[in-house]
């Protein structure tokens, strides 16, 4: 029984890594994509740009990964975990694209790192499995 | 204009997530890996009309987004967008019938409170 919640947990956890960096490298691409489209052009020109199309591809990723997880954890558990790509978004300004971050935001940061701890030691699904595989 | 947008994308995007999640909890826990058998899984999963309207409501909000960016940086987009966090922990619990616990709530709301200072 403890080795099968250990192996939920981890099974969580590695899921939830992939959602939170498919997330947060697509918009990224996808922003990084949609600033270099001339703001002339018609919105759906914008499409074929690589990068938006990079963008676009890891957002696909991003929805898959995350369907895989919801259809073990509750929607109010990873919600709040895959959060986390805030923070990523924040460190990856301050520390590779050498922006400021206010002391607004890393309150924030540490706000969202604080509301995670917490809702990281709450029980992955509260509601009764009702999928095939869990009647054996 | 701009507050249009927004609206749109929260209520889109909280009504594909909870449309998903119900979806994805009446499924059951995905077990196998296996790429065979996870393109089985979601050729499956992606012909159930709940599926379809998420995916459709997630399409409205991904063009709204787009469209947001044109007017707006990404740092007024991501932020103003946060109010789906709120939004969709209490659906989760009216509509999905989570069990949201003390501890729950309470990481919850740190984390959008969070999310709304990260914007500033």
């Amino acid at each position: 029984m403890s080795g099968r919640v250990a192996r939920l947990h981890f099974k969580t956890r590695l899921l939830a890594v992939v959602v939170i960096l498919a997330n947060v490298l697509g918009n990224f691409f996808l922003s990084l994509g949609m600033k270099a489209a001339d703001a002339g052009r018609f919105l759906l020109t914008a499409l074929l740009d690589p990068w938006v199309l990079l963008g676009i591809a890891l957002l696909v990723v991003w929805l898959l990964s995350r369907m895989t997880l919801l259809s073990w954890a509750d929607l109010s558990y990873v919600l709040p975990v895959t959060s986390l790509g805030y923070v990523l978004t924040a460190l990856a300004g301050r520390f590779l694209l050498g922006e400021a971050v206010s002391t607004w935001r890393w309150a924030g940061v540490a706000l969202i790192v604080a509301g995670v701890g917490l809702v990281q030691r709450t029980p992955i699904r509260t509601t009764r499995p009702r999928g095939r595989r869990e009647a054996a | 204009m701009k507050w249009f947008l927004v609206a749109l994308i929260v209520a889109a995007t909280s009504a594909g997530e909870l449309l998903q999640a119900h979806k994805m909890k009446s499924h059951g826990e995905i077990h196998d890996f296996r790429p065979g058998a996870l393109g089985r899984v979601f050729g499956r999963v992606f012909r159930d009309p709940r599926v379809f309207l998420s995916l459709l409501c997630m399409a409205v909000s991904f063009f709204a987004f787009l469209a947001l960016l044109r007017v707006a940086d990404l740092s007024f987009a991501v932020p103003a967008t946060a109010s789906t966090y709120v939004v969709e922990t209490v659906l989760a619990a009216l509509v999905l019938k989570e069990k949201i616990g003390r501890r729950r709530w309470a990481g919850a709301a740190l984390v959008a409170c969070g999310v709304f200072l990260v914007a500033l």
